[in-house]
């Protein structure tokens, strides 16, 4: 029997039957779609993220006490800005170095109040990360030196507190002490799971101050050139630890940063492409049942077949092909039902999506390999089946 | 090689039923020449059937030899089998066995789509052998479109359409009223008048009387 023929016998049968087709192929279409959706939605936040930590500002090393390991206790910072002043003549130039004191705090601007994420911060904090101003002007290297209360507010924090008025010059109050608004950040939205629109930048010695600690948190370097990026990390881990023999530091890149958050989101798709892939096992079983009632209710069928010279093999091609069939036009239902829920996803919601060829393609592989093992047993049935009694049948 | 279409020498088959050795057949010998007309009658149980599954290569004997078209049926495998009934016999049943959901054409043109044959050459032949038992006007109709004799012609055709040397009829015409039923035999032995050996399987000893010889079956064995 020619292949071509085969197709055309096999369509036929399932168009015979369309309703029960249809609900056939509904197992494989919802197992294929919730695969294609969830690895769109996986991929998009990996992207999402992986944009974030990039737009954080090329080259950079994060400085923090502790162990980057799992499980380690997050260690207490015995950092000053005397540290930071050291790794400054490590790096050779001062500009290059961010030093962060990090505290929740409420910001009140007459009767409005929000809670916002206080930074202790040098001037060199946009010269290091990537944050540009709306309005106004950055802390200066005298608003440093000095402990100038001044202050500059992420957008979300200047919304709450003054809506479209200018905040520029007007007086606030960060845990009940007065400062001035000298600038105001761009959008950015959120990164990481953080509302990075939510913090409010001061001088680094105001915040200790206020804290009243002469600590800071960590630092971060915007390093010279990508090469040396390694041997720099090292060489201030080598100092800090010298400055403080109790401490462990550990320096951390983008790529290392991009590497573990790409593990686990990999990991993390991997879990639910796998559950939604169960799905699709069970469409299977469904595709397995139906071909099985298909080739009793055509038990005659296969008997005049036999009779005028059909081989075994030509019955369970047969019957394979219509199992194929059945979970490959499943395949690409899902396929379009996962891409279409994919991006409606995207465009209704916070959460991205991003469509993969690999993806479509190995669920499309997927169905029709479903099709293949499971309507391998019916057809090797119908194949099998005695002319005689086939033919008797009523 | 003879030139026999059949030759069976002491053919038995024992079928087993829930483990109980049941004989339909208890040594049967035959011969049919090409282009013979020969009927085998017999009561339900006889043995008529097996023995007509087992000239039309759908079974195989228990023990004995069976020649089909000088081959011995025990010595080939299940692909050459159904190459030889695909080739060399042609099936007509009493309930005509035509798929519903297909035309009559298509119908006669099925045993062609085993032997490799395109959708084009197909229908062209299957329209020749439909005009041949006088349905070419009823080429797209689907069965239930049909007479039952107009049923039993297409099963005919679609018989034919392999050009059998011999054709292998069980009860062809005993869903049918009389007068269908003569018409059915007459075209029958038409064919037969053109060289295909006909092994006609009926209990109607009207039916049977026309052909060139009888076979009389009892218990599985050959009582006349």
């Amino acid at each position: 029997m020619r292949v071509a023929e085969a197709w055309r016998v096999a369509l036929d049968a399932l168009r015979a039957n369309r309703l029960r087709s249809l609900l056939t192929m509904l197992g494989v279409v919802i197992g294929v779609a919730a695969v294609v959706a969830l690895v769109a939605i996986g991929t998009g936040t990996k992207q999402q993220i992986e944009r974030q930590v990039e737009g954080l500002g090329s080259n950079l090393l994060i400085v923090v006490p502790g162990k980057l390991t799992a499980g380690a206790a997050p260690t207490s910072s015995p950092m000053t800005l005397d540290d930071a002043d050291a790794v400054s003549r490590i790096v050779g130039d001062r500009s290059r170095v961010a030093v962060t004191i990090a505290s929740g705090e409420t910001v009140r601007a007459g009767k409005l109040s929000a809670f916002a994420s206080m930074q202790g911060v040098l001037e060199t904090t946009p010269s290091v990360f990537v944050r540009k101003l709306s309005r106004g002007a950055y802390l200066t290297r005298t608003d440093v030196s000095t402990g100038r209360r001044v202050a500059v507010l992420g957008a979300g924090v200047a919304r709450t507190l003054f809506g479209d008025r200018d905040p520029i010059g007007r007086q606030i109050t960060i845990g009940g002490v007065r400062f001035r608004v000298i600038g105001t950040f761009e959008q950015l939205g959120q990164s990481l799971g953080v509302d990075r629109d939510n913090e409010v930048h001061v001088p680094v010695t105001a915040a200790q101050r206020l804290l009243g600690t002469d600590r800071i948190d960590g630092l971060a370097i915007r390093a010279p050139d990508r090469d040396r990026i390694d041997q720099l990390g090292t060489d201030v881990v080598a100092a800090l630890t010298g400055r403080h023999p109790d401490t462990d530091f550990s320096a951390v890149t983008q790529e290392q940063i991009l590497g573990v958050l790409g593990d686990i989101l990999g990991v993390l798709t991997g879990v639910l492409a796998a559950i939604a892939g169960i799905s699709l096992l069970v469409g299977g079983v469904g595709v397995s049942n139906i071909m099985l009632v298909s080739v009793r209710e055509r038990t005659r069928e296969i008997g005049l077949r036999k009779a005028v010279g059909a081989r075994p093999r030509d019955i369970s091609v047969q019957f394979l092909l219509e199992a194929v069939l059945l979970t490959t036009t499943g395949g690409v239902l899902g396929m379009l039902l996962g891409a279409s829920a994919a991006l409606l996803v995207d465009a209704l919601s916070p959460v991205p999506a991003a469509l993969t060829w690999w993806s479509m393609a190995l669920a499309f592989g997927v169905s029709a390999a479903v099709g293949i093992i499971f309507g391998v047993v019916p057809a090797q049935r119908a194949g099998r089946l005695d002319p005689v009694v086939a033919l008797r049948t009523e | 090689m003879t030139s026999a279409a059949i030759v069976a020498t002491d053919v038995t088959r024992t079928y087993q039923l829930d483990g109980f050795a049941v004989p339909a057949l208890r040594g049967v010998s035959l011969t049919v020449e090409a282009g013979d007309y020969v009927a085998v009658v017999g009561t339900s149980g006889s043995g008529k059937s097996t023995l007509m599954h087992l000239l039309g290569g759908l079974d195989r004997p228990t023990s004995g030899t069976l020649l089909l078209g000088g081959r011995d049926v025990a010595a080939l495998t299940p692909n050459e089998l159904a190459e030889l009934r695909n080739s060399t016999i042609g099936f007509v049943f009493q309930s005509f066995h035509l798929l519903t959901r297909t035309t009559a054409q298509d119908n006669v043109g099925l045993p062609l789509v085993y032997r490799g044959i395109g959708r084009r050459e197909r229908r062209a032949r299957a329209a020749a052998m439909l005009e041949r038992v006088g349905l070419a006007h009823r080429i797209t109709h689907r069965p239930n479109q049909l007479s039952g004799g107009e049923q039993q012609r297409v099963a005919i055709a679609r018989a034919l359409v392999t050009g059998p040397s011999l054709l292998l009829a069980d009860e062809p015409t005993g869903n049918l009223d009389s007068a269908t039923g003569q018409s059915i035999l007459a075209l029958l032995e038409s064919l037969n008048a053109d060289g295909v050996a006909v092994v006609l399987v009926t209990h109607d000893r009207e039916v049977a009387a026309r052909a060139r010889r009888q076979i009389v079956m009892r218990d599985g064995l050959i009582v006349g």
